[in-house]
């Protein structure tokens, strides 16, 4: 079990970094708690490779030191980090049988083998593989190749962290599902530290307790998915997070409110207040789920032009214009499209207010 | 993948088909022609059938140095091939130190062969060779000359020398194709370097190995210039291999047709050979395939 | 264009890829051809252009039989999943190659390829290298590529698959719109049934080079006609639940049965497959009919909007897609309802003898 901790924590794959774009990774403080499950989500190009490398061993930072319970460990090589990585690419050893690829790292480190041969069934036997242990793992499928490497990390002991590269990307849609379900058993039958790299929301937020959003080198967010969703910190955390992404207006900050083509939106006073008179860029946010969509007028409800509806199977998403900008509605299944008029409205507690990117908070 | 079906490619290959016509296919028929006469001279030649290869079959000089030749291949492939992986492991892979090193490495493949036996020849002698004389400096009575066990070592040290890069050259590229991960992933499993080159360096250079081991063997199998200009095949017979004897027997003594006879039987031990790599090339693929 | 394929067979080293396929393609129309790795997408679309020969069939373009047609006369682009450009080729080249190829006026190639790389948002990038831009925009680049050509067919093989989330999302909607307007027939691979419902149009679905089913994409999600298209057009997979018939119920396992409605009636007394979308199984009835279910929780994957409940009994398991967040833990016992109302009936051989009544269809 492992407390990993970030400080100060900056990596540039130049030698002589000079402005902030030189970085992969910018100046960083965080903590990863011991048993958790995380997730490490961003689009590509973010540094999220770099951080899993920097965690495991495999890189060296360039500022900055990261402790593992408190103590530096920037110098420990990987095989000292008793870390277990698994990596986007099935990695198995081909010469060997599935059980010997399992008990590879325990023959590594001298464990006497009935101890080996009881852990090398008892994680074949979580993972489903105990009728391929006799198979060369040559012939596996891409799936059956994850398990094996997973299960490499698993078997050992002495494992404080298991960090996944993006793990389900060669594997069949139709097979991820089991996948991540295993994943999350093994993670609430070991209880260790888990780490998730991945550029998919849908499968951070199913696999993880807390997901860090990284954006440009940073972590913009650190929250449950629940968090993430409904109060997106950053306007990145609401845009990548959700399908679709958050809604945004760009608005005006005129005449003591909030305005939008002529129309002035419903702001609590409060968060109002909290505008600086400086403010670069003003934006509202609203996620599709929940814009409601009427085909009656009624107070405060918004004039609106249907553009299309695309029907998703398990929901529909209706994109729409409101005064010249392009909206989306996320609606059920069985809810009917209006035929003639439309009309929108927002409700007062999803409305986000974001300066410059960043979102303000009503006060407690 | 299969192309659209369309005639026009043959043309092309044509000119390569009469050139391979002329150079190898009539020279080989001619061959076979000889292997079943008996030539006297040029205008006096009987059908004999096959009466020579009876004869080279229980020809004691032949069948000798054809146990030379395969005592030699075998010798030499236990060397070079383990010699060759060793080298291309210990060559640096990035920057300006592997352009050098991958020079360095070739030189021996550039020099013409009979140069190579030459130089060989020359740096052995006891007088004036720096190894030769070095060696009996210290107190080794080397001759290649006169001693058979020297002469046998010397050839072999002139074959691993000259044609070690080879293998080296083909593993380094072999290695160059393992993709990062799994040494990445062997680290995290705390592997020993001996490991690591076992369990994945190894299996991954099998293909490669496997031409090498084929390109090696063939090339030994029919190796003349070297020992020939180092030793004559001397001392007495002890390194004539197959080749030269074919030579001396076809040019020297003029018997065109036991020395045609056996160039077949040559060809096709060779040919025999290849075929067993070829199949084993073919079923590790389809290994692989599954 | 039209495209027609006939009892296309293809086979391969004794192993049959394509299996008897016959395809009917309208102009103007979007394709999705959607199957798992290996079921013979790829193969299909070679053949399409006129890349291999099939085994046995004919391949008609415009009422036309090009089957033997080398892919060089035929007017077709193509879109690959490794994002292929000329390297060494700026963009703007990259994309005017095949218009060189044709031997256009120069002015007429400035001016398609400036319309083209501003509809796919890359007129910034044109002087730039491939390799100097992300995969996202080498991609648009290769589309670019593909519809400055203005072909009659254009085939895409899973085009986004090593693109981000966000970034497939986008390039769908752009997709969708790019097409409206044309008059081409477009064919575009997929493994994921929800790209192909957000690609909408027509799909096609592949099953170990057999062809199961096509039509409108609505249509083939709505009324899979068999058991295993139900299967592959969902994600979470389909609940497939097996059941008994008799003359006044339908029971499963014997111990949990209803009443048969008047939907079901129709069905002969015998061995269904049933099946349930994973949506339609809910906490609370939804409506007086739902069929209590007592069962326990294996497992509850939560995303910020959505939770998937894994839960079983010992007959059966279950998935269950829930909006909201639903919290709960390992073996709590709960009660699901099942939609009498909503279910799809398989017989033994896999085929649709019954699909759920929907309103408005």
């Amino acid at each position: 079990m492992a407390e990993i901790t970030l400080k100060a924590l900056a990596h540039s794959y130049s030698s002589h970094p000079v402005q902030g774009s030189d970085y992969a990774i910018r100046e960083m403080n965080h903590i990863w708690e011991q048993g958790g499950a995380y997730a490490l989500l961003g689009p590509s190009g973010c540094g999220k490779s770099t951080m899993l490398n920097i965690i495991s061993g495999l890189l060296q930072p360039s500022n900055g030191e990261i402790l593992f319970n408190r103590e530096r460990v920037n110098e420990l090589k990987p095989e000292e980090r008793n870390i277990a990585q698994v990596f986007q690419f099935p990695v198995v050893y081909d010469t060997m049988t599935v059980y010997d690829n399992l008990a590879f790292p325990l023959r590594n480190i001298k464990m006497p083998e009935h101890n080996i041969r009881s852990k090398v069934h008892e994680i074949a036997d979580i993972l489903d593989l105990t009728e391929q242990l006799k198979r060369k793992a040559k012939g596996l499928s891409a799936d059956e190749k994850q398990k094996v490497s997973m299960g490499r990390g698993l078997v050992r002991d002495d494992v404080t962290a298991i960090l996944f590269d993006e793990p389900l990307t060669v594997i069949d849609p139709q097979l991820k599902w089991k996948l991540r379900r295993k994943l999350k058993q093994i993670h609430e039958q070991f209880n260790i530290t888990m780490v998730y790299v991945t550029h998919d929301q849908l499968e951070a937020s199913t696999f993880a307790d807390k997901i860090a959003v990284m954006f440009d080198g940073q972590i913009v967010q650190f929250g449950t998915p629940r968090e993430l969703f409904e109060n997106p910190a950053h306007t990145f955390v609401g845009y990548f997070i959700g399908s679709p992404g958050m809604n945004f207006l760009d608005v005006e900050f005129k005449n003591g409110g909030v305005n939008f083509a002529g129309k002035t939106l419903p702001l609590s006073s409060q968060l109002i207040a909290k505008i600086p008179a400086d403010a670069e860029r003003i934006q509202i946010g609203i996620r599709p789920e929940f814009v409601q969509i009427w085909s009656e007028p009624q107070d405060g409800h918004l004039d609106i032009e249907i553009d299309y509806c695309e029907d998703l199977g398990t929901y529909k998403i209706l994109t729409f214009r409101f005064a010249d900008q392009v909206l989306k509605a996320r609606l059920s299944e069985d809810q009917p499209i209006p035929t003639g008029k439309a009309y929108v409205s927002f409700p007062q507690q999803w409305l986000k207010l974001y300066i410059n990117d960043y979102l303000i908070e009503e006060p407690a | 993948m299969n192309k659209i079906e369309n005639n026009k490619a043959w043309f092309l290959v044509l000119p390569v088909f009469l050139l391979v016509a002329f150079s190898a296919v009539i020279p080989l028929m001619t061959v076979v022609n000889y292997s079943v006469q008996d030539i006297f001279d040029p205008y006096t030649r009987y059908f004999v059938g096959t009466e020579w290869f009876r004869q080279v079959m229980h020809d004691p000089a032949l069948r000798g140095a054809l146990l030379r030749q395969f005592i030699f291949s075998f010798t030499i492939l236990a060397i070079e091939i383990p010699l060759g992986i060793l080298v291309a492991l210990m060559m640096p892979t990035t920057g300006k130190a592997a352009s050098a090193a991958l020079i360095l490495i070739a030189i021996p493949l550039l020099i013409p062969w009979n140069v190579v036996g030459t130089i060989w020849q020359i740096y052995g002698r006891a007088d004036i060779g720096l190894f030769g004389a070095a060696m009996n400096a210290l107190g080794w009575e080397y001759n290649y000359a006169s001693n058979p066990t020297h002469a046998w070592m010397t050839v072999v040290l002139i074959d691993v020398w000259h044609w070690t890069p080879l293998v080296a050259l083909l593993c380094y590229s072999g290695l160059r194709a393992i993709p990062e991960v799994y040494y990445q992933a062997a680290r995290i499993d705390k592997a020993s370097r001996w490991a690591i080159f076992r369990f994945i360096q190894l299996p991954k250079l099998s293909n490669v190995l496997i031409i090498g081991v084929l390109l090696r063997f063939m090339d030994s199998f029919m190796i003349y210039t070297e020992p020939f200009v180092l030793t004559g095949g001397g001392p007495g017979n002890t390194t004539t291999f197959l080749s030269q004897s074919l030579v001396k027997q076809a040019v020297g003594q003029f018997d065109l047709g036991p020395a045609a006879a056996f160039s077949l039987v040559y060809f096709l031990v060779i040919l025999l050979v290849c075929w067993l790599f070829y199949t084993t090339i073919m079923n590790m693929q389809n290994d692989k395939k599954v | 264009m039209s495209l027609s394929l006939k009892n296309i067979t293809r086979v391969v080293d004794g192993e049959t890829w394509l299996e008897d396929i016959s395809l009917e393609l309208e102009p103007g129309s979007f394709n999705v051809l959607l199957g798992r790795t290996r079921a013979g997408k790829t193969s299909l679309m070679r053949i399409m252009a006129g890349l291999d020969v099939p085994s046995s069939g004919q391949v008609l373009m415009n009422r036309v039989d090009v089957t033997g047609v080398s892919v060089r006369e035929r007017n077709i682009s193509m879109v690959y999943q490794q994002f292929i450009n000329y390297p060494n080729l700026s963009v703007f080249e990259n994309i005017a190659s095949p218009l060189r190829l044709a031997r256009m006026p120069e002015a007429e190639i400035k001016r398609r390829v400036q319309e083209t790389a501003e509809m796919l948002h890359i007129e910034e990038f044109l002087q730039r290298l491939p390799l100097q831009l992300s995969g996202g925009q080498q991609q648009r680049t290769a589309m670019a590529r593909a519809l400055v050509k203005d072909s009659g067919l254009i085939l895409f093989d899973e085009p986004l698959v090593n693109l981000d989330y966000k970034l497939r999302e986008e390039l769908r909607s752009e997709l969708r719109t790019l097409f409206k307007e044309r008059n081409c027939i477009a064919v575009y691979a997929t493994t994921e049934p929800n790209e192909a419902l957000a690609l909408g149009g027509n799909t096609a679905v592949l099953h170990e080079g057999q062809l199961l089913q096509m039509g409108p994409t609505e249509s083939v999600y709505h009324k899979p006609m068999n058991l295993v298209t139900a299967e592959m057009f969902s994600e979470p997979p389909i609940n497939v639940i097996k059941g008994r018939v008799t003359d006044t119920e339908v029971t499963f396992d014997d111990t949990i049965h209803f009443q048969l409605n008047n939907e079901l009636k129709i069905l002969t007394p015998g061995d269904y497959n049933f099946g349930v979308r994973p949506s339609h199984v809910g906490l609370v009835p939804h409506a007086d009919d739902d069929l209590e279910l007592p069962v326990k929780v294996e497992l509850a994957e939560i995303s910020g909007s959505e939770t998937f409940l894994h839960v079983n009994n010992p007959h059966f398991d279950l998935v269950l897609h829930l909006s909201g967040v639903h919290e709960y833990h390992v073996d709590k016992e709960i009660n699901v309802y099942f939609p009498t109302h909503k279910l799809y009936a398989f017989d033994n051989e896999g085929h649709l003898v019954h699909s759920p009544y929907r309103i408005g269809v």
